[in-house]
Parts: C-alpha cells; structure tokens; sequence
C-alpha cells in the first residue's frame, strides 16, 4: 500500500475500506542474520537502513512493549544540527540531511518542519562562543546565522528583551532546524522497514543473550530463544539493564527528563526558541501546544517520571523567557529515561562480544539523530566498520582521552 | 523528595547536589594502572532498584551523605553519613 494524494481522494470515495496495518504482527523464527533489540525509532531506523540502504535481509526488530512506546514517543520532537565539536557536528548535519529526504523515502508524513531553532545569547562572552559554533557549524556544510538584538526582536517580539538580569542581545539561528512528529517517525520507519521483509516482534523482551567463546549466538526472549549471527542493541534509556545481561559495565548513567505540554493557543512561537540562560525551550506543535521542557532532574532514576523541583524550575525559565506563557494552561507532563553519558555524546560501536553491537548513550539529544543514527547503526552492523560521521563514538574512547565533551564538565553525567 | 539526614531529620532534596555512585569512594591505589583508574572514572553499574550513591548537603551542613534509593521508584532505604562508612569494602 502506498500513500498519495490519489489514494487518500479514492478512499475518501469509497468509505475508507482500503486502509491496511501499516505492519505485519509476524511470528517470530527461530534464527535471523541480523537482531535488533529495541524497537524505537534507532532501531526501527536501523532495521530499515540495514534492508534498504546495505541490502541485508532476514532481520527482526524486538520490541519488549508497543512499537514507539518508549522515547521515540516522549521527547519534544526537535530537529537540529547546531553542535560544535568535530566529532559531533558531521554526524548531526548528515542526520540533518537525512530528515530531510526521508519522508520520500519512507513514502511517509512524518511532518518534518524546518521552521527553525533560535539559540538566545544574553551575554557578550555568549555572543562570541555563539559566533564561533556557528563558524563550526558552517564548516560542517550545516546553516548558521547570527541575529542582532533587532533580528531577534522581529521574529519573536514577545520575548523578555529587558530582563534585568538576562537580557537578550541576539542569537543563533539555524533555519533549516525544526521539527518533526515523533510518533510519526517510528510508525514511518516501522512500516517502511516491514515492507522490505524485516520482523517487527512487539511484546518480545530480551531476557538474556546467549554468548558461546566469546562469540554471540542469539537472544533468550519472553517469547522463546532467537538466534541471530548479529544482534544490535538500541535500548537508550534502559542500556545499562540490558548490556548487563552481556555482563558490560557502561559509560552511563540513567537520568529522568521531564517535558511539557500545554493546552492548544493560535500560533504565536515561530519555531523552537531556547532560553541561554536557564535551561529552557519551547516550541508549538501544529495541534497549537506549547511544547517545552528543560533540565534532567539530576540523580539516577529509572522511573518514567520526574519531581516537582525541576517544574518549578523549568516553569521559571518560561516565565523569564516569555512572560505570556503564565497565561496558559499546563495540559499534560512526562518523563523518560536517558542514558547519559560521561561526555554527554553518544556510543556506537562494537563491543568484545564478538557480534554483539552497540548503540546507545544518546543524552537528552537522541530524537535529532534518529535516521544517522539507524544509517550509520546499519553501517556498522553491515561492513563491521564505523560510518565516517560516528567514527569518533567509540565504546573505548574514554580511555583514551578521546572524549567528546560539549559542554566541557567531564566525567558528571548529570551535569551534561 | 526528602532525604533523611542521619543528624538533621528530614531535609528537602533541593538542598543537596548529587554525585553519583558510592562506588566513587573506593578510590584505586595509584599504582593499579590506567585501566583501573578508567574503570573507577568512567564505568558504573547504574543498576535498576537499589542504588547507593552520594549526596552532599551543600545548603545544610556540608556533609556527605551515602543514601540508598530504589531508583525505580525513589524510596530511600537506608542514609548514613559518608565519613563513617568503611572505604574498600563492597560500596
């Protein structure tokens, strides 16, 4: 079945009797070339990459809940490539690049929107490191544009321009960033994934690897033993529980991030707005949501919610940024569960587990890399070399020294 | 979430900053090499329910706190103050 303006008029014609399951509920086999294990939107990519892009065949997806259920489905659904490190950049701006070709691709809306995101400075120190990332960032073939007090002003006028203490003096803008429906992005990729022949297994937890002279053999699930010649794992957020079960200790600790939602206002935020300030962003979904969020609570958690602190924290970043956001009404909160990283940058790559991959350590910042991620995942799994854009995301990294630390706090993931 | 500290009774968690894994306090001899001081900078166990970990009481009375808390649900099981606790043991 596939999408078109064509179809969605004769559907509309003839009683909407035509619509199919976007994929198939398979039973699982006893062996697969390939494993993923994980079915959100790194895995789902993964599995379409790995059929599509590198020709692989006889691969399956395990999902231990609903496709999508994790933070594929919970995140505030930005787009961006607006990083500054060498070992970052190239891969954000490839995903960058991905997102916007892969609704052909997929022949799925995914509602990509590249309305814009706007990094605010407040200071002349922040002016100058914002010139310099937008330095780094053209470098890497993204787009960067650096707004006067003025430039700022025109776009969002409702902005706290005269705050006392953080006023704004301009910002970074890169227009080609934006954003794009979560869900939309799993269910694309799933069914794209599905129609060249990969398993999608839900309700399918990996309980287990089995691992024979240091060699992977295939997977113990709630539903029955899987053999597989290779497994990838792209849990973020639970990788620390399943790695352990391959007996690996990680870089990583698991953080809560809470986001936000308010109820539907006529459009009034041009696109994602980022408080420097404060730990505060906000964009508007085109249900009319106000779609913010800001720090991870800070302890480890793997709870699937957060504290009160941090709502009022994040609450006091809005009110700063825009004051008329005390005028709307809080819908709906949530929270999900982060790998966060000792560098606050992300693994992938092999493991000593000879077949066994990784994917994982993406922070609060894994949404945005969601098709390199499955691209270069797939890339990996498929060549057993790394991708030239996540060569630097390597598992032994930190021993080396070779760590890819943005934010320059070191080995406190809480502090990323 | 209120932390209750051994001398002070229970206390907002908001005055105290997080560290991270008590693992932190079984230093490695400096002779034990790179790897082992690699292991005890960078790899946590991170596990799913109970977790001992350190907290300092920085808008309080500066101490550092060992809590243990099921992060799976942020019950705190067990607080004791981090000077008294035995280092090299099964932290």
């Amino acid at each position: 079945m596939r999408f078109s303006g064509f179809k969605v008029v004769k559907e509309a014609l003839t009683g909407h009797r035509g619509w199919k399951p976007l994929w198939r509920d398979p039973a699982p086999q006893t062996h697969y070339d390939i494993i993923i294990v994980g079915g959100g939107g790194h895995g789902l990519a993964t599995a379409y990459h790995l059929a599509a892009t590198f020709g692989q065949a006889r691969i399956a997806v395990l999902e231990k809940g609903w496709l999508g259920g994790g933070n594929i489905g919970r995140n505030t659904t930005i787009i961006r490539s607006n990083y500054l490190l060498p070992g970052n950049e190239p891969f954000y701006e490839f995903s960058m690049k991905l997102w916007e070709s892969m609704e052909q691709a997929l022949n799925f809306n995914a509602m990509v929107s590249q309305r814009g995101i706007l990094n605010l400075c407040h200071t002349d120190a922040q002016r100058d490191a914002f010139r310099r990332r937008g330095n780094a960032m053209l470098l890497a073939g993204a787009d960067a544009e650096l707004l006067d007090r003025d430039g700022v002003r025109a776009m969002a006028p409702f902005l706290n321009f005269d705050n006392a203490r953080f006023p704004i003096k301009g910002g970074l803008l890169q227009r080609r960033a934006g954003t794009a429906r979560h869900d939309g992005v799993a269910w694309g990729y799933a069914r794209a994934a599905d129609q060249r022949g990969v398993d999608i297994l839900q309700n399918c937890e990996v309980t287990g690897f089995r691992i024979e002279n240091g060699t992977v053999k295939g997977v113990e699930t709630s539903r029955g033993y899987i053999g597989a010649g290779k497994v990838g794992v792209a849990v973020a957020g639970s990788s620390g529980r399943v790695m352990q079960m391959a007996g690996m200790r990680l870089p990583i600790e698991s953080h809560v991030l809470q986001a936000f939602v308010s109820e539907g206002l006529k459009p009034v935020i041009p696109g994602v707005i980022t408080f420097g300030a404060g730990h505060f962003y906000v964009s508007q979904s085109d249900k009319g949501g106000l779609v913010f969020g800001g720090d991870i609570d800070g302890y480890n958690s793997y709870a699937q919610r957060g504290n009160l602190p941090v709502v009022e924290d994040v609450a006091e970043g809005g009110m700063a940024l825009m004051p008329m956001i005390g005028r709307a009404r809080l819908l709906r909160m949530w929270g999900g569960v982060m790998d966060m990283s000792m560098d606050g940058s992300p693994i992938l790559d092999r493991t000593d587990v000879d077949g066994l991959f990784f994917n994982g350590g993406w922070c609060y910042g894994g949404f945005k890399a969601t098709p390199a991620s499955g691209y270069c995942f797939a890339h990996l799994l498929a060549t057993g070399r790394p991708h030239e854009t996540a060569a630097a995301y390597r598992l032994d990294r930190f021993a080396r020294g070779h760590v890819i630390d943005e934010k320059g706090v070191g080995a406190q993931p809480n502090l990323h | 979430m209120l932390i209750p500290h051994p001398l002070l009774g229970p206390r907002d968690a908001q005055e105290f900053t997080y560290l991270g894994d008590a693992a932190l306090l079984n230093r490695p001899d400096p002779a034990s090499g790179t790897a082992a001081f690699c292991d005890y900078v960078y790899l946590r166990d991170n596990p799913a329910g109970t977790h001992r970990e350190l907290w300092y009481h920085e808008y309080g009375d500066r101490s550092w706190l060992l809590v243990t808390r099921d992060t799976l649900s942020h019950e705190i099981l067990d607080v004791r103050l981090a000077r008294e606790v035995k280092t090299g043991g099964t932290a």
